[in-house]
């Protein structure tokens, strides 16, 4: 991704790979479980000679009401690390999609109880086609949607049918 | 170009917003909590959308508004949303036939838009296209459901289909604006689009045992400010806040 490789003898980039790590580690307001980089949201993080930080983020959902809170969480770890320019900036294109979510993101979700996305696919018509979410809690495939939208714009509700537990399902987009 | 661009954005933008804000009126009151929920998470999906959309429309025009400029100071006939959009939740049957309508046509709309030369345009489509996905999976259900229903739900989902069908050919009009964005490579051609719309429409009609309703009329006018009467009072409750302290902050 954008964040510049590390190398010991120049100093701006390992001051990028710390920024990055700084950043990579703030938790989603949402789900705290799991960080911006689990979630693909953070696209790069750069250092210029002048010492100022750019970081880049991507919004998920259009609607997400996270998206300004999350800018201005890494604006303020980034601050907190000692980086005193720092700019956080949005940028649409690409557009995220729940494939950019990485493995232990999605580790990290079902251990929460929120089953990950079933399949990973930016193509719209996986999401008419979208099979058997398996239950976060005890792994049936018997499970039944309760509702397209959930307690936030990524997610739906969803229940087993073999432990009777309802659960969050992250919606593939 | 750049003046009708701005026009060109500005009046998908407020297609969302306003639709945005006839969604969000059902929040604490819509017929299940499920569908509280869902009806809340559209209208964000459309707010969000707008936002994004007014903020590349105040670039545009390089005159210095902003998203907030542009969705909470300009009067009514400055407002260029198609009609459909306007209408008000008449009943839960409304907002469903309202929103089925719509997203038929924004569907296609914004996957023709996720190739348009435009940066921004494309970046929102792109985004906007999955999203709309849901919004139309959701209120098709709808349509099926109350359509195929109980005789009261389905007296009122026909009624409301037929008489919010009169506000879509609106949709698929092309006027300066939009051909001159078409012939720019950034707009899209929304009168190619009917087919396909007709055919969403109908074939979840069918399932619902419904017969498709056909227009005696166009209505239409929107796109040039000249609204329905409802536009007003929806408003004069968004615009509440600015309007009484002008300038006010969070």
């Amino acid at each position: 991704m954008g964040v510049v490789v590390a190398d010991a003898l120049n100093p701006s980039n390992v001051r990028s790979r710390r920024a990055w790590e700084v950043a990579a580690a703030v938790p989603d307001p949402e789900i705290p479980v799991v960080t911006l980089a689990d979630l693909g949201i953070l696209r790069s993080v750069e250092c210029d000679d002048d010492g100022a930080v750019i970081a880049r983020v991507t919004p998920t959902y259009s609607g997400c009401p996270a998206t300004q809170l999350i800018e201005q969480m890494v604006l303020e770890e980034l601050k907190r690390d000692g980086f005193d320019n720092v700019r956080v900036e949005s940028v649409m294109s690409p557009a995220w999609t729940t494939d950019w979510i990485t493995a232990e993101g999605r580790e990290k979700l079902r251990d929460f109880g929120i089953a990950p996305p079933v399949k990973a696919s930016n193509s719209i018509r996986a999401l008419f086609g979208e099979t058997a979410v398996n239950c976060p809690l005890c792994g049936s495939e018997d499970t039944e949607r309760i509702s397209e939208f959930g307690s936030t714009p990524c997610k739906a509700l969803y229940r087993c049918r073999t432990c009777l537990e309802p659960f969050d399902y992250f919606k593939c987009l | 170009m750049s003046d009708d661009l701005f026009r060109y954005v500005l009046r998908l933008a407020d297609d969302h917003l306003i639709l945005g804000q006839r969604l969000g009126e059902w929040c604490g009151k819509a017929p299940s909590l499920e569908e509280d929920l869902a009806l809340a998470n559209i209208g964000l999906d459309c707010l969000g959308q707008a936002r994004a959309l007014y903020t590349c429309a105040g670039k545009v025009e390089g005159k210095g508004r902003d998203e907030d400029d542009l969705a909470f100071l300009r009067p009514e006939r400055e407002y260029c949303n198609a009609l459909l959009v306007e209408q008000p939740n008449r009943d839960f049957a409304w907002a469903i036939a309202r929103q089925f309508y719509f997203s038929a046509f924004m569907l296609p709309f914004w996957r023709q838009m996720a190739k348009s030369g435009d940066d921004d345009l494309r970046a929102i489509a792109a985004k906007a296209e999955k999203e709309v996905a849901y919004h139309l999976r959701h209120s098709a259900e709808w349509v099926i459901r109350l359509g195929d229903g109980t005789e009261e739900s389905r007296r009122r989902m026909i009624a409301a289909l037929e008489e919010l069908f009169i506000y879509t050919g609106e949709l698929f009009e092309m006027d300066d604006v939009a051909l001159a964005m078409v012939s720019e490579g950034v707009g899209v051609d929304a009168s190619a689009l009917r087919d396909e719309w007709r055919r969403t429409v109908d074939g979840v009609l069918a399932e619902a045992h419904l017969a498709a309703p056909e227009a005696a009329y166009d209505q239409s006018g929107g796109r040039e400010g000249r609204h329905t009467e409802h536009l007003g009072h929806l408003l004069s409750e968004l615009q509440y806040m600015q309007r009484a302290y002008p300038g006010l902050e969070w």
